[in-house]
């Protein structure tokens, strides 16, 4: 069967033009994503991990065409995203959404949580009548965990973990395929984080969702990955089966990133 | 003779209360716990667990308004001083003296238009006015040194953001220990970091409490941290300790449902372990009148709704607060 997403050769690089405080003015090429290739089949949960500046976070907008990359090939259901415009993209877009790190800062904070989680649908399905809309909302929140009373509230009344959960339902409202999580426990408390982390796995088997799950924590990715792609400078050092990587690591690097995780006594 | 197990802390009842619009509530309620000079404890919990107010008020640091009871005695000479009832000219002494901080983010905690070399100085000279240029020099180089910052002449003529964040965290490092304290109080200091940086900080610290032999209060939300810089525990949930005990016996033989939970709910390299604690932490403002984790706990009972269950003996020097010990 053919892969839902293949990335192939991407390419990120930026100019480092000094800027205004820099001592140096020569200014100089960085490459956040320095030519990664992967596929990613239905169903699975994809996750990269890295530390900080690895260049995981660009190469996740890149796969949504939040970041246009420089060169290279990303395909959803063999659909060149790279060579897709205007309306096309636009159909393309709903079936890939995004779940932020931090969700205080992704939900806009002067909307209701209503507005917030049916916003997508004003856009990508704009046939839908307001009570449609509020049909889906209430469903959709729901199913992640809040009650029709946080339709009317703002964010802030909400904890973290309620927040993410609200994250979540906006990005799924669309029924999409993909789901890109950028550190989506990061943010959160271990007991709500480990909540997060099952609702995910849930909402993956009830609606047939592939993840790309992107972080910096090996433990945090031990619980949900299918495969995993460790990345360092803007390259994936190594790509495997979770079990492979998690226990058989082949990369010093990996090795490296294993040992240094703080861990628990065994119980 | 001096009784070499005679802590340098030593809390007892300790609550902090602040007022809010929906009344007084008390962030840290009732705390007692104490460190050894070069003891290491790690104070666990979530957020709004209590743990940053509880550092804050021993770092005479709370918010205005705040009001303190209870007793925390620091033991750095012969008669113990009574940080509850200290002056903030008093307090300046302390501060930075005796007892040192460092925090989460050192970029929020650094001057961004100071040298670093200057900042550290800057400290020293606070408790130490009678040194001479040279002198607090040498001694800005040895704090840097002591961190394991490589090259410390360079660095200390570099600004904050020319410094990666885990040099960073140990030119803090360097500048809470420069006037010498007794006791150091880390707040979440590996969080900001990467994993493999962690790791050298936590290593830092560790040595640095053996070789200058001082009392280490670490707070943390990750039991993994804990377990590689603690060598006993005391676990905090809704302003109250709930649990503590030596590090390795907690973890393992945790009695506190809470604890149990609060490890069956961390991530390791194991699949498919994990087990999430139900609900949310209560609000300060609306805590149940038994033990404030009965609404979450699977092994909850009739009794636990009545009062507040009492610190019980649940092993050598392991307490935990629960009817069911």
């Amino acid at each position: 069967m053919e892969p839902l997403l293949t990335v192939r050769e991407v390419r990120k690089t930026y100019r480092r033009d000094g800027g205004v405080f820099s001592q140096n003015s020569k200014g100089g090429r960085f490459t956040a994503v320095n030519g990664v290739s992967f596929s990613v089949a239905r169903g699975e949960t994809f996750a990269i991990v890295g530390e900080s500046g690895c260049g995981k976070t660009t190469l996740a907008r890149m796969l949504l065409r939040l970041i246009e990359p420089d060169s290279g090939e990303i395909r959803l259901e063999g659909r060149d995203l790279l060579a897709l415009r205007g309306d096309k993209l636009r159909a393309q877009r709903r079936q890939m959404q995004l779940v932020f790190q931090d969700p205080f800062a992704s939900l806009n904070p002067r909307m209701r949580v209503g507005e917030i989680v049916a916003e997508p649908l004003v856009i990508h399905e704009a046939a839908l009548s307001a009570a449609q809309r509020l049909d889906r909302a209430v469903a959709i929140l729901r199913r992640v965990g809040l009650n029709d009373e946080a339709l009317r509230r703002y964010p802030h009344e909400f904890s973290g973990g309620q927040r993410q959960r609200i994250g979540i339902a906006r990005a799924l409202i669309l029924q999409p395929k993909l789901i890109v999580a950028d550190e989506p426990v990061s943010g959160l408390d271990v007991s709500v984080g480990a909540q997060v982390l099952l609702l995910l796995q849930e909402l993956q088997r009830e609606f047939s969702l592939t993840y790309v799950f992107i972080s910096h924590s090996l433990p945090v990715v031990a619980q949900v990955a299918t495969r995993i792609a460790v990345m360092r400078a803007g390259e994936f050092v190594e790509t495997g089966a979770a079990e492979q990587v998690l226990h058989q690591p082949g990369h010093p690097y990996t090795r490296e990133l294993l040992s240094a995780v703080p861990e628990l006594p065994t119980t | 003779m001096i009784n070499v197990m005679t802590s340098l802390l030593e809390v007892r009842g300790l609550t902090v209360e602040l007022p809010t619009a929906a009344g007084w509530v008390r962030p840290v309620n009732e705390v007692s716990l104490s460190i050894a000079a070069g003891e290491s404890l790690g104070l666990v919990g979530e957020s709004g667990s209590g743990k940053t107010m509880l550092s804050l008020a021993l770092m005479g640091l709370l918010p205005p308004g705040a009001r303190v009871s209870g007793e925390a005695s620091l033991a750095v000479e012969a008669v113990p001083k009574e940080l509850t009832a200290l002056t903030e000219r008093e307090w300046r002494e302390i501060r930075g003296g005796e007892i040192a901080m460092v925090f989460q983010e050192p970029m929020t905690s650094l001057n961004p238009v100071m040298r670093i070399g200057a900042q550290i100085e800057e400290a020293i000279r606070a408790h130490r006015p009678q040194l001479d240029t040279a002198e607090a020099k040498r001694r800005t180089i040895d704090s840097l040194r002591r961190a394991a910052v490589p090259e410390p002449e360079i660095r200390a003529h570099q600004f904050p953001h020319q410094l990666s964040g885990g040099l960073r965290q140990r030119a803090m490092i360097g500048m809470a220990l420069s006037a010498e304290p007794r006791l150091l109080i880390a707040d979440e200091p590996t969080t900001a970091l990467d994993v493999t940086v962690q790791k050298q900080i936590l290593e830092l610290l560790d040595r640095l409490r053996r070789e200058l032999k001082l009392g280490l209060l670490f707070i943390t939300h990750d039991l993994g941290v804990v377990a590689q810089v603690a060598e006993r525990v005391a676990v905090m949930y809704a302003g109250r300790v709930i649990e503590e005990g030596p590090a390795r016996e907690v973890l393992e033989r945790p009695r506190h449902p809470y604890t149990q939970g609060l490890l069956k709910a961390s991530p390791t390299l194991k699949r498919g372990a994990l087990t999430p604690i139900p609900g949310t932490v209560p609000q300060l403002t609306a805590l149940p009148t038994g033990c404030a984790f009965e609404p979450r706990c699977e092994f909850r009972r009739s009794d636990c709704v009545t009062e507040v269950p009492a610190l019980r003996t649940a092993g050598e020097n392991h307490n935990a607060r629960c009817v069911l010990v």
